[in-house]
Parts: C-alpha cells; sequence; structure tokens
C-alpha cells in the first residue's frame, strides 16, 4: 500500500479534537441540538450514539470485503437500525426516565449521519483494531461536545449541573437556553471557540 | 457466484440475522417495559384518587376508567381515566381523578406533553415556585365539574370551578382545563351505562 499508514494512537485522537464530529465536520447535529438541554440528557444521547457507532463498525468492518459494493448502503443501515433499536429498548427497560427524556430522539440515530458517514469513509476500508478505535474516539468526541454543550445549557437555563443546584436564587435562569434557540447559540459560540483556538495553534 | 445472486444471499442473511436479533432482544426487554408502564399508571392512578385499596378495570368504547375502591364497601372512592388533547406546541394526556356521583375533582397529573420549558411545563411542577412547586394541578382537587370549569387570570379563583391560570402559558392553562371540560360528559355517561 503505497498511501503511509496513520498511527493507531491517531486513529482514536483525531476524533477528539482535529476531526471533531460535531466542532469540526459538524455531523450529527440533530441530536446535538436537540436533546442537550441538560448535561445528563446529552451524556445519555452522546452514550447510546456511542455504543450504535462502536457495534456497527465492529460488524461493518467484519464483513467489508462480504458486503457487494452496490448494496452496501442498505447492508449498513440494516446493521445500524438493529443496535439502534437494541439501544432503544435497553433504554426503555433499565433506563425509563432517561428513554422518556430523549423521547424519539434515539429512535433517531439511525439516520445520524455520523455513524452512516463513519461507516462508509472509515469502518468500510479499515480492519476491526483501527475501526474500534476511530468508533472510541468519534464517540468520545461526540459525547464530550454534547456533556459540554448540555451543560453551559443546564447551568444558564436551570441554574443546575448534573440536576444539582450550583447557581444560588440570586440568578433568574434564561429560560432562553433550554429552549431552541439556546441550542443554536451555544453551538455557534462552541463551533467558533474551537476554530479560534485551531487557529492559534497552527501560529505558534 | 454471480455478483446479484450474491448481493440478494448477503443482503437476505444480513436481514434475516438482525431480525433474529432483535426478536430475542424484544422478549427480554417486554416484561421489564410493561412493568414500568404499569408502575408509572399505578402511581398517577394512586396520585388522583382518595386512598383506596385496590382497583378494578372497567372498559367500555375504547376508554378504561379505573374505579379506585375500599374493601367490603359498595361505592367506590374515585372514578380515575386517562384523557387527552391539544396543548399550546402538541398533546397533553393526562390522568384524572373524580368523585363516584361526578360532582368534582380528586386529583390530576400531567402524564405527557411538549409545552415550552419552562412556562408551559409548570402544568406539571413549577420550580420557581419554591413553596409549592406542585400548586397548578394541585388547584384541582375539589374543582366542581358541572357548570364547566373556567380559568381567571392574575386572580385567585373565587368560586368552586375556577383555576388560576400560569402566568406567561395562559393557553396552555386553558389546554388542561378544556380537555377536563371537553371529556368530562362523555366519561360520566359511559361510567353511568357501565355501572
Amino acid at each position: 500500500m503505497a498511501k503511509k499508514k496513520t498511527s493507531l494512537y491517531r486513529e482514536f485522537v483525531k476524533g477528539l479534537w482535529d476531526d471533531n464530529p460535531v466542532l469540526r465536520m459538524l455531523l450529527g447535529l440533530c441530536p446535538a441540538l436537540a436533546v442537550t438541554n441538560s448535561a445528563i440528557n446529552g451524556l445519555a444521547m452522546g452514550m447510546a450514539t456511542t455504543f450504535v457507532l462502536l457495534s456497527s463498525s465492529i460488524i461493518i468492518s467484519l464483513l467489508r470485503k462480504v458486503i457487494p459494493h452496490q448494496v452496501r448502503i442498505a447492508g449498513y443501515i440494516v446493521i445500524i437500525a438493529t443496535f439502534v433499536t437494541v439501544a432503544d429498548k435497553f433504554l426503555a427497560a433499565f433506563l425509563p426516565e432517561i428513554s422518556k427524556s430523549l423521547g424519539p430522539y434515539v429512535p433517531l440515530i439511525v439516520v445520524n449521519c455520523l455513524i452512516l458517514g463513519r461507516q462508509e469513509a472509515f469502518s468500510s476500508k479499515n480492519n476491526v483494531g483501527r475501526s474500534i478505535l476511530d468508533a472510541l474516539g468519534m464517540g468520545t468526541g461526540f459525547i464530550f461536545v454534547l456533556v459540554v454543550l448540555g451543560g453551559i445549557r443546564e447551568i444558564l437555563g436551570s441554574a443546575t449541573l448534573f440536576n444539582l443546584q450550583i447557581l444560588g436564587d440570586w440568578f433568574n435562569p434564561w429560560m432562553i437556553m433550554i429552549l431552541p434557540p439556546g441550542a443554536f447559540l451555544t453551538l455557534g459560540i462552541l463551533i467558533g471557540l474551537g476554530n479560534w483556538l485551531n487557529e492559534r495553534k497552527v501560529k505558534v | 457466484m454471480n455478483n446479484t445472486a450474491k448481493m440478494i444471499i448477503v443482503l437476505t442473511i444480513i436481514t434475516g440475522l438482525s431480525g433474529g436479533i432483535l426478536s430475542s432482544w424484544d422478549n427480554i426487554t417486554k416484561p421489564k417495559i410493561e412493568y414500568h408502564r404499569l408502575q408509572a399508571l399505578k402511581a398517577a392512578i394512586s396520585e388522583v384518587l382518595p386512598q383506596y385499596d385496590y382497583y378494578d378495570e372497567l372498559e367500555a368504547e375504547g376508554t378504561t376508567l379505573y374505579v379506585g375502591r375500599i374493601e367490603d364497601q359498595n361505592e367506590p372512592v374515585g372514578i380515575a381515566f386517562t384523557t387527552q388533547g391539544s396543548g399550546f406546541q402538541g398533546n397533553i394526556s393526562m390522568m384524572v381523578g373524580v368523585d363516584p356521583s361526578f360532582n368534582a375533582i380528586t386529583g390530576l397529573k400531567v402524564l405527557e406533553q411538549v409545552e415550552t420549558p419552562g412556562l408551559g411545563t409548570k402544568i406539571v411542577t413549577d420550580p420557581s415556585n419554591k413553596s409549592n412547586p406542585l400548586w397548578f394541578p394541585e388547584q384541582f382537587v375539589g374543582v366542581n365539574l358541572f357548570p364547566a370549569i373556567t380559568v381567571v387570570k392574575n386572580i385567585k379563583p373565587s368560586t368552586k370551578n375556577e383555576i388560576q391560570a400560569i402566568s406567561g402559558a395562559t393557553i396552555t392553562s386553558k389546554a388542561v382545563v378544556d380537555i377536563v371540560n371537553g371529556n368530562i360528559s362523555r366519561i360520566k355517561n359511559l361510567y353511568q351505562s357501565t355501572d
């Protein structure tokens, strides 16, 4: 192979910052905007997505030479949908409170372009080990952004973090932060901050 | 093997395996999901009815009435039912408890809603009211059902069939009252025809 192989460590850490799914690649924005009205919801959504991403990456990377090219998308979607349903039922059976607050967004992980994107761009071309590292890295990066986003919105919008009161009675919660506009504002500022940090890094 | 046959075989195997996995996972999780649903239902019934020993389920025209009873007593303590209707942004569904003669409400609990967070969601709990976050649903306890319940704004209710609206969420408050008003006669007829 002429292409130089990237190191295993690199496969993992690229998802955390350089290729962060939300901040850098702008993938999976629907759940990132919709369910992050509290840190715990962001964490649960991130974990569910990571579970689906990891499981389908393993299976698809194992089957990458078996699935014919013409029907690969259909095959990927069936595999992804299977794991999404497993995750959805798991939450409903064991964590009913979280399942209720995430509502329809768990089944909607099926259409999260982050997952299909990683299968098409990575797992279908790389071995299982690398696919696992890639999925874990991307998943961790996704969880990180969702928790930060949910945390900021929860602190400003309801004066709590992980349901613990952290700002006193003097603080009048900014209702808008837990409404949809709060998600757009916070995400925009985070992406801008990310770009600013990256520019500075390059100069140094 | 030609490519068309391979496509069919591979996809068939993948979907078959997926179906198998899902049906066995469903068998594992179904009892647990059903258990949670029943727990939530029981909790809601006990919140809207006065103290009871057990409840009967009455099925009539697709509506289930939960009749709370005390051992060795003919007269039930109250009737609970779920009802739903349009709120400000989407469906509001709630459990309502009434006394057996349908004079007054014994309790009301909102089960599902998608109202504006921080405003309309006060129909469930109001965190800004530190002394009594449940002031809105608790207003319904003892409210008379006939004539129809009305909504008042910014003043304390003066008669036995008035509810004070949440400031900033008048439409949501009114929706809750309208859902009760709109369904109570039907439920009353259902109960009296089955009893």
